[in-house]
């Protein structure tokens, strides 16, 4: 017959080796929970605030403006049709730079400011270029 | 415990019975909580009205109009310059949409052996001949280079571009480059309303198509003070036709039979 009884060696030790394991190992949960960051406000420029309006009511922009980015982008490089015309009968210009950066020409205010607290990183800046006010 | 067990697997062959009905379940389930469709998208895509047409572009250069390289370095340096085309100090990494060869290399196959001493120094301006049977287009397994069917451009999409280069080899023209490296710090002066190109992708000349699209001619045949025609090859009475009607001309490897879209008067 083995030694049957039940008794935990070293209990002390054992639990406040398991409390500080769950601490560390959950670390990244408390933290942002008691961080708790609040979203960005986009910041608009002078000249997007005198067109009131964006391509799209605001709500679709902001869920749907890469989907937006992505038809422009085919329908300008590969059907070669360049202005997009919406709802309200207003023409856009189909472009990154000369376009959408053309009202929102603060950049690292608007969209860098969003995409930062969502960790994303779109690429399109290697190419595109994200400053088409300023001069270098 | 014998029997315990034995329950065990009975309640457990059951749960995962009815498990398999959750498939089934979901295709009700939705069938009821169906979302309203999407309204109709309310928009339109539309070319610019100014946007010039044709059903195959295609270009006349005439050799004869040129005096010096001086007149081709101009020409080569609007077109770089306007598309933010780098000026690679390393000879390999060089990126070029349209630049000078010496006849006899242009011209390959088509030279005699005893040429012109003035042929023969020639510098001839090339580009991209925007081919009827493009091999590069066949070659490209992502489409990223195709052929406009409106009106015969081969281009170039970068975003789907995956740097590949079989297109480039199977440009017979050496029409084509590769970006070795970033190319932004080559740039000397950036035109802020082009895009550059970023390592890994493969770039040519367009037929500036971005000019046509706002009722521009191409930067090349703007900068050669005549010497480049451009126009519509299917049109009869387009000039480019009554200068191929009246003059000798010559294509780049036509034995090939890619059909290039650019003439030269020699
Ligand atoms: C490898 C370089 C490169 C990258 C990366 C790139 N683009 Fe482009 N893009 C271009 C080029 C070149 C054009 C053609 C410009 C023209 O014909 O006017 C273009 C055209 C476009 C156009 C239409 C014309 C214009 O002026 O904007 C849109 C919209 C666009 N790209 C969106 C995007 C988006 C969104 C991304 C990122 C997800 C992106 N691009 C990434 C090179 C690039
Ligand atoms: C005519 C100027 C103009 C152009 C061009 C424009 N925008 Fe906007 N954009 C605005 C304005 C004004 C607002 C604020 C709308 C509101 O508050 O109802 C806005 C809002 C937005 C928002 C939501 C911001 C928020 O507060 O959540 C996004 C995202 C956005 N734009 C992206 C884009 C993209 C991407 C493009 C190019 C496809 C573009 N915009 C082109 C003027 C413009
Ligand atoms: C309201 C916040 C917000 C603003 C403002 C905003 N974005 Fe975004 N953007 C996002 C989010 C969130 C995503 C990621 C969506 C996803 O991954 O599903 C995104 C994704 C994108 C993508 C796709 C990236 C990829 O890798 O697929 C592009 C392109 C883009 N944004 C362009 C822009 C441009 C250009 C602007 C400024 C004119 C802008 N965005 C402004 C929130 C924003």
């Amino acid at each position: 017959m083995p030694n049957n009884n039940n008794k935990i060696y070293d209990k002390n030790k054992i639990v406040i080796g398991i409390v500080i394991f769950l601490i560390i190992s959950l670390f990244p949960i408390w933290y942002n929970h008691f961080k708790n960051v609040p979203a960005p406000d986009p910041l608009l420029t002078e000249k997007a605030k005198i067109a009131k309006e964006c391509v799209l009511p605001k709500v679709l922009m902001k869920t749907e403006h890469m989907q937006l980015l992505n038809s422009w982008r085919d329908s300008v490089v590969r059907d070669g049709k360049r202005l997009y015309t919406n709802s309200q009968g207003k023409v856009f210009d189909m472009s990154l730079s000369n376009g959408c950066l053309d009202c929102h020409s603060n950049k690292k205010d608007f969209c860098d400011r969003c995409h930062n607290y969502a960790s994303v990183r779109p690429y399109c800046f290697d190419c595109h270029i994200d400053n088409p006010k300023e001069k270098k | 415990m014998e029997e315990s067990r034995r329950s065990f697997l009975k309640i457990a062959g059951i749960a995962a019975f009815g498990l398999s009905a959750i498939p089934a379940i979901d295709i009700f389930a939705s069938e009821s909580s169906k979302k309203a469709p999407a309204p109709a998208p309310d928009f339109s895509l539309t070319e610019n009205s100014k946007a010039l047409s044709a059903k195959r572009w295609g270009m006349v250069i005439d050799t004869r109009k040129f005096k010096s390289e001086k007149d081709l370095e101009h020409i080569m340096s609007v077109c770089h310059s306007i598309h933010n085309v780098p000026n690679m100090t390393n000879k390999r990494h060089e990126i070029k949409w349209i630049w000078s060869e010496e006849y006899p290399h242009a011209f390959v196959g088509d030279e005699n052996e005893y040429l012109s001493e003035k042929l023969a120094h020639t510098p001839i301006i090339v580009l991209c001949n925007h081919c009827q049977n493009p091999p590069c287009v066949r070659a490209c397994p992502t489409q990223a280079t195709f052929k406009r069917q409106s009106d015969g451009i081969v281009m170039m999409d970068m975003h789907r571009c995956i740097g590949c280069r079989f297109c480039i080899a199977a440009c017979p023209y050496g029409a084509r480059s590769f970006n070795f490296r970033d190319p932004r710090p080559f740039i000397s002066k950036t035109n802020l309303e082009y895009p550059t190109r970023m390592k890994g992708v493969v770039e040519k000349c367009t037929f500036c198509v971005e000019r046509l699209a706002i009722g521009k001619i191409p930067a090349c045949v703007e900068a050669s003070n005549g010497a480049i025609i451009f126009g519509d090859l299917e049109n009869p009475d387009s000039e480019i036709r009554k200068l191929l009607k009246n003059n000798f001309t010559i294509r780049r490897k036509q034995h090939l039979g890619t059909g290039p879209s650019v003439y030269y008067i020699v």
